[in-house]
Parts: C-alpha cells; structure tokens; sequence
C-alpha cells in the first residue's frame, strides 16, 4: 500500500471519527455503555434542578423580594421536583443497576439488550418532552411555559380552567413516557437477575446490590404503574371530557391524591432501596469485613418494599380520612421504620471492629448513615397523624423529604460515583478534590436543611412565593439560601473532580480498592463483553476467594 | 478455549436457570395488572355516584356470547402451542387461526356494544361517571385484546410462511402467556362491570 492511500484512509477515518463514535453511543445496546448514558443525562438535569432551586433560593432569601414573580416561582417549584425525581434520581440509579448488576452476576450484558436501548431513548424523550414545554406550552401562537401544577399535580389544578394550554399534558405526557422506560428496564434487570447469573451464583451469593436491584425494580413494576394509570384518567379528563377528577360531575379529587401516592410514597423506596444497595457493597469494603447480617439485609430490604405499599396515605392526614384509615397509616408508617432500622444497625455492625479506611466514598456512607438516621426519626414525627395535622404542608415536610433525598439518595449517590468511577473511566478521582468536595457539601447540607426545619416549625407553609417580614423565618431562610449556595459549590467542584480526573487522574488498575465482587475482576473499563470466560463461584466474595485460596469463604457460607 | 485463562475454578454440576422470555412476560403482566387494578378500583368507587343517566342497569347487555369466545381462545393457544411443541404444524395453525378468529369475535362484539351504547342510548365517554369509568375499563382491556390480536397475527402470517417451528416454541409459549393474561382479565372486569357493579 502506497504512502498516499494510507494518508488518504487516515484522513478519511479522522473525518468520520465524531459522527463515527455519535453513531456508536446512539446506536449501543451494551449495557455498560448505556449505563453511562442514564449517568450523564441524569448529571445534566441534576445541573438544570439544580439551578431551578439555586432560583428557588434566591427568591426566598428576604422577605417581600421580587426576584422571580409568583407565576414564575410555582413552576419553578413544579419543575424542580419533576425533574429531579423523574429525570435525575431514577435514570441516575437505573444507569448504576444496568452498569453494575450484569458485571457482578458475572453476565456478558442484560437479558434484554435492545429493550434495554429502548427504555433508556424512552427516558430521554420523556425528559426533553417535559422541557419542550417551555417552548410549545402554549401550543404554537405564543411563548410556552412551564408546568405549575406542583409535583403532584393535585386535582382540581389539572382541570382546562386552571391549567390552560399544554403545559401540564406535557407534564402528564413525559411521566407517561419516562414511566414505560423504568417499567421496562425494572423487567429487564429482574429478568437479567433470573436468567444470566454465572455458574454458581446463587440468589444465596448474590451481591447485595444485585438483590436491592432485584427488589427495586420489582417495586417499579407495582407502583410505577398506577401513576400511568392515573396519568391516563388525567389525559381522558382533559382530551375526551371524561370526570374522573372533576367534581362537579361527582368525580373525586381525593381519589387523584390516592393514586398519585400509592405511587408516590413506594417512589421513595424505590429512590432508596439502590442507595441501601450502594452501601452494602461500599461499607464492607473500607471497613476491610463481609457485610454484617447478610440474610437479614435481603429480608429487611424485601419487608421494606412490601410495607412501603402499604403508608402511601400519611401524604393525606390533613384531608379528613376516617380516624381507622388514619390509625392504619400511621401504624404502618411507623412500622417501616423498623426494618429501616435493622439495616442501619447490620452497617454498623459491618463497621464494628472494622479497620476503617476513611476514603472519599466511606465519608459519604458515613454521612448518609447519620444523615438518613435523623431523616427517618423526623419521619416518624410526621407519621404520626395529630403531628402531621400541625406541620403537615409545612417548611417540615421540605426540610424532612430533603434530609432523606439529598442527606440520603445524594450522599449515597456521591459515595457510588467516587467508588466506581475508577470502575467506569479507568481512571482515580482526586482524593483531595474529594474530600474537599465531602465537607463542603457536608456543611451545606447541614446549614440549609437542619435549619429549614425551624421556619416549618414555626409555620412557614411551602410552596409560599415570599413572606412578610418580623415572623421570625427571615434569618433562617437567609441562611437556608446560603447553605444551598454552598451545596451548589461543592457540586461545581465534584463535576470539576470528574473532568480533571478523567483527563489527569492516576491510572486505576482492575482492583483498586481491593475489593470482593466479580466487576473488579475485568480490566478498568471492561471490556465489551465484559467476561473472557464466563466465571465460576463459589462463595459471596469470590475476589477474597481468588485472592486468599488458602482461606476462602466457601469453607464457611 | 484453552487460549483464554480464566482465574476462576473450573464449572462443577449441571447450571440451569430460567428462560428469560417467560420471566420477563411474568413481569410485565404484574405491571399490566396493577394499571388495570387501578383502573377497576377508579370503576368500583365511581359505581353509583353518576350525577346524571343513564345508569348501567338501564342500558348495559351482559356480553355472553363474546365472553365464551374469549375465554376458549385461551384454551385453543394453550393447545396451539402444545401442537407447536410436538410438532404438528397443520394442528398448530388451525388452532393459532381459531383463537385469532375467537379474539376477533370478542372485539366485534365489544364494538358493536359500543356502537349502540353511543347511537341508540347517547351514552359517551363525557356522559357521565359511568361512561369516563366504563369506556375506560373496557376500552383499556379492549386494546389490549387488539395488541394481542396484532402479535397473534404476526405468528400467523410467519408460520403460514413456515417461519415458526420447535425453535420458536418457547417464544410462542410467551404470547401464549401474555393472551392467557388478557383472558383472566376479562374474567375481572366482566365481573366488576356487568356483575357487580350493574
């Protein structure tokens, strides 16, 4: 081959290399490489939340302040929760579970590897549909504008009298969408689950994180479903003049708030039970023991997911239900709380007597055990229903669902992102970054949200637009803003950390964290079909196995 | 093989897990079920509290005929697939065609319900609660008999081409499943609709 051709092919091969690797990604059906995409997307819409509540913030910093007008303000609200919910928590945890559970079952890709695809194209649409709203809101003669209706979408706030235009259909629209995504990835990784686990993984030897998945996307299958349902009575009400919701023809608005809950609460757990997963691989492994209490995580996780169907109405205590149904709920509300329990006790148990490894991803697991602790103790306040009757619709509740949100799900997410992203990338994050990272965070967390809780307490409604001056929140809310502004900080420096790593971290190697299950087996990033040879094993650990042939955990499980 | 190593002990015993199509089918029709428990507990609650007529008693027939129908097309895809298994593929198509017929039967008859429904009783989906709650039940279990058709027919033409086989057996088991689910249903929202809540 002549010098020219070879030139000629090299320019050629450069010219298709963008649009060349554009078509690879938008074509994968790998699910390694679609994990990243749910990760990335999900990071995109944490940054447009993020801002929509930095706006949230602002306006709320003085008393009477005109930052935003009020109209602006609900659908910043209605937004915020949408997307971070819908388009940031679900897609980010669903990237990890497809990432992540057929490399630690030892499977070669999902069950379903174009559904896979397809779930995730699902997910995306449905995120751009719910921003395409602020274009063609208004349908086409005007400017659009956003969803206000809250993120619950209350009945009769939905009815053509006070939800004009298109907004909130494409709010209904792209949950709907976004909804036969996650139902179809939860079928596919049980599906994943069942069929591809390597020769000797028993569900008895799963990792944890594969059975909280296992779990999760069972819950997905229950509860996501009836939002769909609801979705479609709310499509009928507002297309075909049906009145489901509509009370002026005998429909019930309560009914809406039922069945938006028994998705909504499940939701909560569903948000979580990955972030329990997260942990249980996490925390053995800077703590250098197996988990504590293996049988007794997968039972409590498992009690967790059928309780949790059952509490969906302590969101309604201040509508007036029947004193059996509000007993009911708060029994079963508190009783949630104790296989909640049994996990933060089988972690420290983990860590007892541990020799604790105090890296970037154990801060974060650390945090969250304290943080998701307090969470749910402020949880069982507002469980129980004559207390929820006084704070319920309150600054509270925000400051509760936050803790459990933000100290819970994104301290357990950060810990996961720093443990795995040498996995991912092949490359170490900055540990100095890191930790600068953890007590920036930490202490944002900690000003805005435990301080959130006073205004509530003494009787700062939510979703309010100002305030008037001299009710005592002026203070509390000007330092809530400051610590949300400080949060905001730490997450520029965690996206920084991320980029610089990338491109300047230390080479990760397969094992850095000297860690037990079968993803730290193959090369940083795996290869594309993850396994050479299909493994074999024997035990819960089979890294500690391969590693220590002379005392293998097989002689003892 | 022998060119890859593998630090991993060499297989012992037979591994055999379940086959990923039935799972993933179990799957979704728990989804499906939840959709419709939500719709038939929408359709319980409602039962009565139309402001306006016409009520269900004046004006809904108890659709028996296209019933039977729907219920024995689930025995002749349970045979069909079995014929399939075995290979009898003259048995197979005959009763593949028939439950296509049998769920075709039922759909017509769901139309021409609500054909009369809305010409001759002027009862809509807008009417009242009863005509929100009763289209959308049974238009949500109608459209999923059509999906079902829609796959049915798909089979069909693909083995009239003689494109299915033993092979394919276990896939069809998985339609099977899914028609199965379509027909117990019905047997639900036949009794909430024209039994219970009449």
């Amino acid at each position: 081959m002549s010098s020219d051709t070879m030139v000629l092919q090299n320019a050629e091969s450069a010219g298709r290399a963008w649009t060349g690797i554009l078509h690879e990604w938008i074509t994968t059906v790998d699910h390694k490489r679609l994990g990243i995409l749910y990760i990335v997307y999900a990071l995109i819409f944490l940054v447009i939340g993020g801002i929509e509540a930095m706006l949230i913030r602002i306006q709320l910093m003085y008393p009477h302040f005109h930052f935003v007008s009020p109209q602006v303000f609900n659908r910043l609200f209605t937004m915020h929760g949408t997307t971070m919910i819908f388009f940031v928590a679900m897609p980010v945890l669903f990237g990890f579970g497809n990432y992540l559970v057929p490399l630690m079952i030892g499977a070669r890709d999902m069950a379903f590897p174009r559904l896979n695809a397809f779930s995730f194209w699902l997910t995306a649409f449905g995120g751009l549909l719910l921003y395409y709203s602020l274009l063609g809101g208004s349908g086409l003669y005007g400017a659009g504008n956003a969803p206000d209706v809250g993120w619950w979408a209350y009945a009769p706030l939905t009815a053509h009298a006070f939800s004009p235009g298109h907004s909130s259909d494409y709010w209904t629209i792209s949950l709907l969408v976004s909804g036969f995504g996650s139902v179809g990835t939860a079928i596919n990784i049980i599906a994943t689950i069942f069929c591809m686990r390597c020769p000797g993984m028993k569900l008895s030897r799963m990792p944890l994180l594969a059975w909280l998945n296992m779990v999760m996307s069972g819950m997905v299958l229950i509860t996501i479903t009836p939002l769909t349902a609801a979705q479609l009575m709310l499509l009928v009400d507002r297309y075909l003049g049906g009145h489901f919701f509509d009370t002026q023809a005998g429909g019930s608005a309560a009914i809406w708030m039922h069945f938006f809950w028994i998705f909504g609460h499940p939701e909560v757990y569903i948000l979580i039970i990955p972030c329990f997963a997260f942990l249980s691989e996490i925390v053995p492994v800077f703590s250098r023991k197996p988990i504590f209490g293996y049988p007794v995580m997968v039972g409590a996780t498992v009690c967790i997911a059928f309780v949790s169907m059952s509490v969906w109405a302590h969101h309604m205590f201040t509508i007036g239900m029947s004193s059996y149904a509000n007993s009911f709920f708060t029994v079963t509300s508190m009783v949630v709380g104790v296989p909640t329990g049994i996990k933060i006790f089988n972690w420290l148990g983990t860590m007892w007597g541990g020799r604790i490894q105090f890296k970037t991803p154990m801060l974060f697991c650390i945090g969250f055990l304290f943080q998701f602790l307090i969470a749910g103790l402020t949880g069982i306040m507002l469980a129980s229903a004559p207390f929820d009757w006084q704070l319920g619709n309150s600054y509270f509740v925000v400051a509760h669902f936050h803790y459990v949100i933000v100290g819970g799900i994104l301290f357990a997410l950060f810990a996961a992102f720093y443990y795995w992203y040498p996995k991912i990338t092949g490359k170490m994050m900055s540990e100095s970054l890191g930790k600068l990272h953890f007590w920036l965070f930490f202490i944002g967390f900690h000003l805005c949200f435990d301080v959130m809780h006073i205004p509530g307490l003494l009787g700062m409604p939510r979703r309010i637009y100002t305030y008037e001056p001299g009710r005592g929140w002026d203070t509390m809310n000007f330092l809530v803003s400051i610590g949300a502004f400080i949060q905001a900080i730490a997450t520029l420096v965690f996206v920084a950390n991320m980029v610089l790593s990338y491109f300047k971290g230390k080479a990760a190697g397969n094992d850095p964290w000297d860690a037990w299950t079968l993803e730290w087996s193959v090369s940083s990033p795996p290869p594309p079909y993850n396994f050479a040879v299909i493994p074999t094993v024997a035990s819960r650990r089979p890294l500690w196995d391969l590693k220590h042939p002379e005392d293998p955990d097989s002689h003892y499980e | 093989m022998s060119a890859i190593s593998t630090p991993f002990p060499e297989r012992s015993g037979a591994w055999t897990l379940p086959y990923r199509g039935t799972v993933a089918m179990t799957c979704l029709i728990i989804a499906e079920a939840s959709i419709f428990t939500i719709f038939v507990v929408a359709y319980l609650y409602y039962a009565g509290k139309s402001l306006s007529g016409p009520a269900p008693r004046e004006v809904l027939e108890i659709p028996i005929f296209g019933t039977v129908c729907l219920l024995s097309s689930s025995l002749t895809v349970h045979f069909a697939a079995r014929f399939l298994h075995s290979g009898r593929r003259g048995a197979f198509l005959a009763l593949w065609f028939l439950t296509i017929l049998l769920g075709g039967i039922f759909l017509f008859g769901t139309g021409s319900e609500w054909h009369r429904l809305i010409y001759e009783r002027g009862l809509t989906i807008s009417t009242n609660l009863f005509g929100t709650t009763y289209y959308s039940l049974v238009g949500l279990h109608a459209s999923h008999v059509i999906a079902g058709l829609i796959m049915l027919t798909i089979v069909f033409l693909f083995a009239l081409a003689d494109r299915v086989g033993r092979e394919q057996s276990a896939r069809v088991e998985v339609l099977a499943l899914y028609w199965h689910f379509v027909d117990a249903v019905w047997v639900v929202v036949f009794s909430v609709v024209y039994l219970i809540a009449r």
